[in-house]
């Protein structure tokens, strides 16, 4: 399953409670706010970078740009996706959960 | 692949109108097929052909609208939300004794049951919202 964050861990659960939902060999696809999950050496940072072992974290570059955040800020393992890759995500995994 | 969407939020007012529209565009750029996009709750605010936004900015609604002529896309506001919001087709208009209609081209007006036939028919469904 493909998971899309799409809200700060700085304003909301939602990256919290899709970690300990996901199971492993999932996808997560941080989207929109949700990019800020992805940062290195924030106070959120261990719940992603544990995760990253079972599940594929993914982060969407067009977001990440639109926010000055060049990739060597994120954690190391997490792909940098285009919205081709997103597309890509959705269509290779049997279903999408958005979590709002 | 059969690939369906919601929106659940107004343009303008965080990102989902903007994600929607650019995963729709990759999709069809990838021979994706669309099978329908459904404006929900204040999605359906994405339908007004009033929007007039500065002209150095992205027009959201025009953008659908030139979208679904170009891909023939099944723009579909729901009905109950749309009312509360005064989005209105020349039907609805008449039905509940409105002096105009607002709706942009490109979009129809019908019921949940569309987001339920496209949750059925596409082989994903995907979800932007607030």
């Amino acid at each position: 399953m493909l998971h899309t964050v799409n809200k700060s861990p700085f304003e909301s659960a939602s990256l919290k409670v899709c970690l300990g939902l996901a199971k492993p060999g999932s996808d997560i696809l941080l989207i929109e706010d949700g990019i800020y999950g992805a940062l290195a050496g924030t106070i959120h940072t261990a719940m992603l970078a544990e995760a990253t072992s079972a599940i594929s974290v993914y982060a969407l570059g067009p977001d990440l740009k639109a926010r000055g955040l060049p990739e060597d800020r994120l954690i190391p393992g997490i792909k940098v996706v285009g919205y081709d890759g997103f597309v890509e995500l959705a269509c290779a995994n049997d279903k999408v959960q958005s979590w709002l | 692949m059969k690939l369906a969407v919601m929106v659940n939020e107004g343009p303008y007012t965080h990102q989902a109108s903007d994600t929607a529209y650019n995963f729709i565009v990759a999709a069809l750029a990838a021979g994706h097929e669309i099978f329908r996009v459904f404006f929900y709750h204040d999605g359906v605010n994405n339908g007004t052909r009033l929007s007039t936004p500065p002209q150095d900015d992205r027009h959201i609604v025009n953008r659908w609208s030139e979208l679904s002529k170009a891909h023939d896309l099944d723009l579909v506001v729901c009905v109950a939300a749309a009312q509360r919001r005064g989005i209105v087709d020349p039907d609805e208009a008449k039905r509940n004794g409105k002096d105009s209609d607002n709706i942009a081209p490109g979009f129809r007006i019908s019921g949940l049951g569309q987001l339920i036939e496209a949750g059925i028919q596409a082989d994903r469904l995907l979800v932007f919202g607030d």
